[in-house]
């Protein structure tokens, strides 16, 4: 990167250590941060989308409709997350390459299962075989998004559906004896009221998403996890810039990573939480109407 | 092709290395899936119960820590807890394999006394200490929080019996603080269990293939390239080891309640978690 780093070898001491900070690989390593905080900036929206989604389905009239929403928010209780990573990745993909199979490939004869194996014909593989390694990259990341944002879907449909039942029952009323439609009551009334409640499950449920972005690496994403392994890891000789074994500093600077985004997220949340508690018929709320008398 | 009798006795305890040497290779049976990954299961309830044994004391002291006036004390604690519940339990695994790589290979020599130290990089230890810190600093956040809702009235009411100091603490304070925690405490343990399968899938390795139930399960997704048997099986597996957790810590909020009028008593409930 810079003039003086053209042979690391006759370098030292801080010149050497600015050198090996900057060299291509660690910028590749820069980067995957901003993948974390690409996942993050993504699958947050999404996941409120399905869970304000799943959320109102359970609320639903229509009974078809309420059942699904009740199965999507009854999903994710008792078994460990992980299982569901691992299993809708390759769901997800083999679902997209079994819908593949069934449009391009010609001889359907044999089965797609075959005893417990899973075959598809060279032309259905997703990406194809000869797709660039970016390709690669951008697909698996994106099926990890859209697992994320399912999974986590799931946690933010429960938490919202619990706000919105905890919105007091008499501000509703006070809205219809106003006259106000039902789909004016949800739009005005308990939607904007219904934050209240819902923003400590949504913090602790932000706050575990940071915490899950390290399962990337095992999604096979390249992340933070995996340049840390890679370029802690020993370097003998050969390499340009030869080093004992250095992960552990590395884990470290990722420790420090994840603690500095816990310590900002619950500085933000918590002047959200201020705002949103103000003139609100809570504990919250009323502790700061003492205060300001 | 053998009997799933047969297959039983290969694989039931293959997680702690007893029976058959080599894992299926090929034909894979639902029998074969279903013995070699409740065999996993073995590692999951050893980490979880342990962890949570011994973290249940750590946790107890962390709180009292926490809650005391001294900031020489209350400090560490604090940061004690928000490192383990700060940061993804993924990265604690990693970095406390790299920790525990680092030290002497031939031991540690203090007084003359050689401590052996490599079994600390195996998972049974190594992972058993992270999982044991981290529970704790978890735990200690609901003993904490419970200790600071207990009732002003139940602690003055000791105070005008003359009851203070030690045996305020031992006979009001820490019961009242148990059974106010026991409901979250509960979640906290389910959610540890599930913690469990993170085992092997970070830093610390599996030697000989004798891993957890993940582990095997991911093993025969890899070769069958078919989802659908293996990690429903480790679904099911964890249900009924919830639903075990769910009972016996059930049986005890009851004991803990035992006093209090039926309507008054606080009953666990189900809280899904996520990723620690």
């Amino acid at each position: 990167m810079f003039a003086a780093c053209a042979d690391p070898k006759a370098i030292e001491g801080l010149t050497w250590l600015t050198c090996y900070l900057t060299s291509g690989k660690h910028l590749d390593f820069y980067w995957s941060f901003v993948t974390v905080l690409a996942l993050l900036a993504i699958t947050a929206p999404t996941a409120m989308a399905l869970g304000f989604g799943g959320a109102m389905a359970a609320r639903s009239q229509f009974a078809p409709l309420r059942w699904i929403g009740k199965t999507y928010t009854a999903m994710v209780r008792g078994v460990p997350d992980i299982v569901y990573f691992l299993f809708f990745v390759i769901a997800l993909d083999q679902g997209i390459e079994y819908l593949n199979h069934l449009r391009v490939c010609e001889d359907l004869s044999q089965p797609v299962f075959r005893g417990l194996e899973f075959h598809v014909c060279a032309e259905a593989k997703v990406p194809p075989a000869t797709a660039a390694p970016f390709v690669f990259q951008a697909y698996g990341f994106s099926l990890a998004v859209i697992t994320f944002a399912i999974v986590f879907g799931a946690f933010v449909a429960n938490v919202i559906y619990g706000a919105m039942q905890a919105v007091p029952r008499a501000q509703l009323e006070t809205g219809e004896a106003y006259g106000m439609s039902h789909g004016q009551v949800f739009r005005r009334i308990l939607v904007p009221q219904m934050w209240t409640y819902a923003l400590p499950g949504l913090t602790n449920l932000w706050m575990i998403l940071i915490k899950a972005t390290p399962l990337l690496f095992l999604l096979g994403v390249k992340d933070i996890v995996y340049y840390a392994r890679e370029l802690g890891g020993t370097k003998t000789q050969a390499y340009e810039y030869p080093h004992p074994d250095w992960r552990l500093f590395y884990f470290l600077g990722l420790l420090v990573f994840y603690l500095a985004m816990t310590k900002l997220s619950e500085i933000v949340l918590g002047r959200i939480s201020n705002r949103l508690s103000k003139g609100q018929a809570t504990a919250a709320g009323e502790a700061m109407r003492k205060a300001a008398i | 092709m053998s009997t799933c009798w047969e297959t039983f006795g290969d694989y039931a305890l293959r997680s702690i290395g007893i029976g058959a040497k080599l894992l299926p290779k090929t034909d894979f049976t639902l029998c074969q899936q279903f013995t070699l990954i409740g065999s996993g299961l073995i590692w999951n309830v050893y980490f979880g119960a342990l962890a949570l044994l011994f973290g249940f004391f750590l946790a107890n002291a962390l709180a009292l820590a926490r809650i005391a006036h001294s900031p020489w004390l209350r400090k560490p604690a604090e940061w004690f807890v928000f490192v383990f519940r700060g940061s993804p339990l993924f990265i604690q695994f990693f970095l406390a394999y790299e920790m525990l790589v680092m030290l002497p290979r031939t031991g540690i020599n203090l007084l003359g006394l050689t401590i052996e130290t490599s079994w600390l990089t195996r998972a049974w230890a190594g992972a058993l200490i992270v999982l044991f810190l981290n529970t704790a600093a978890y735990s200690a956040e609901i003993f904490y929080g419970a200790l600071r809702s207990i009732p002003k009235g139940d602690l003055e009411a000791a105070e005008a019996y003359g009851i203070t100091g030690w045996t305020k603490f031992r006979r009001i304070q820490w019961p009242t603080m148990l059974r106010l925690a026991w409901p979250s405490y509960t979640n906290e343990a389910i959610f540890l269990f599930q913690s469990t399968t993170l085992v092997f899938f970070s830093g610390f390795p599996a030697f000989s293939q004798m891993g957890d139930a993940l582990y095997y399960a991911n093993y025969f997704a890899d070769k069958t390239f078919n989802p659908f048997i293996p990690y429903p099986i480790v679904a099911f597996y964890f249900v009924l080891l919830t639903l075990g957790v769910i009972w016996l810590f059930g049986r005890i909020n009851r004991y803990l309640n035992r006093h209090l009028p039926q309507n008054t008593r606080s009953r666990i409930r189900l809280r899904p978690q996520l990723v620690r």
